[in-house]
């Protein structure tokens, strides 16, 4: 359970810059280096690092270095934890809210009958 | 069963603020919606996600009441959890504390509660009605998170989510 145990507003920080987001969604599909990762966002290498430091600070991401090549890979349980929170609540709501539907349908038909 | 595709859905989470807003547009006239928010008998036929039921213990709708209520399993499992009516504004809205708590109706102490402003718009023949939930700061949110994963409530829920899947299918 350590893992999950961060500070959310860091966590919260880190989502919500887009670059850093595109980074999470790219090392979904696997590990990848620093160079790769920089690439598509035309942006200087010391700038990118920083955003690296931030998800790496949070616990989202981790790096390890083999020479000169920095590798970052995902830390799914971290992320899991906060996003499947999130995504439950809503999935509640929706569900309660289509019984909710139902009932207001029953209850509007039985006043017209009436 | 499923939602008419028509009827505005909004489920936003405000990361800084701590805060969840739920904004859902229904079919029917203010007065009826008020009255499935705030009587037992209508609020245990709804409540609670599917597969799960609604059982009310307790209810008393005025500013100082609650509602202590259970959202039970197919297999018989209760979630046990409580709302506190601070302020009533007929049919406008109502704030209410919500809690976890047992079947005495005790709150749990070890996990924070937070605060539901619900207000009921009227559109034309329709409602929106819009759900705050406030927690204090980031750190309530974890530790709700936390709980979750620690007593199998995830789990539970995860197999919901499936089965909602499925029925959605």
């Amino acid at each position: 359970m350590a893992n999950y145990s961060g500070d959310l507003d860091s966590v919260f920080h880190a989502l919500a810059d887009p670059t850093r987001r595109a980074v999470l969604q790219r090392l979904g599909k696997g590990p990848a280096t620093v160079s790769e990762l920089a690439e598509p966002f035309g942006i200087g290498l010391p700038t990118f690092m920083k955003h690296v430091g931030v998800l790496e600070s949070t616990g989202l991401i981790r790096t390890r270095k083999r020479g000169r090549v920095r590798t970052c890979l995902l830390e799914r349980r971290k992320l899991a934890a906060a996003e499947r929170w999130f995504d439950e609540q809503r999935a509640i709501w929706a569900s309660r809210f289509d019984n909710l539907d139902n009932l207001l349908e029953r209850l509007s038909e039985s006043d017209h009958e009436t | 069963m499923t939602m008419k595709p028509d009827l505005r859905f909004d489920f936003v989470v405000d990361k800084t603020e701590h805060s969840i807003t739920v904004k859902r547009e229904f079919a029917a006239k203010r007065q009826l919606v008020w009255d499935c928010y705030t009587k037992q008998e209508l609020l245990d036929q709804w409540f609670a996600p599917k597969p799960l039921t609604t059982r009310t213990k307790h209810m008393e709708f005025r500013g100082g009441g609650h509602w202590h209520y259970a959202m039970v399993t197919p297999d018989g499992q209760e979630f046990w959890g409580r709302q506190d009516y601070q302020t009533i504004n007929p049919i406008d809205g109502y704030v209410a504390l919500d809690a976890f708590s047992d079947e005495t109706g005790a709150v749990n102490p070890e996990l924070p509660r937070a605060r539901w402003d619900v207000g009921f718009t009227e559109l034309g023949p329709r409602t929106l009605v819009t759900t705050i939930v406030l927690y204090k700061s980031a750190d309530d949110v974890q530790k709700v998170i936390d709980m979750g994963l620690e007593n199998g409530l995830a789990s539970t829920l995860e197999r919901l989510e499936e089965l909602l899947l499925t029925m959605h299918a």
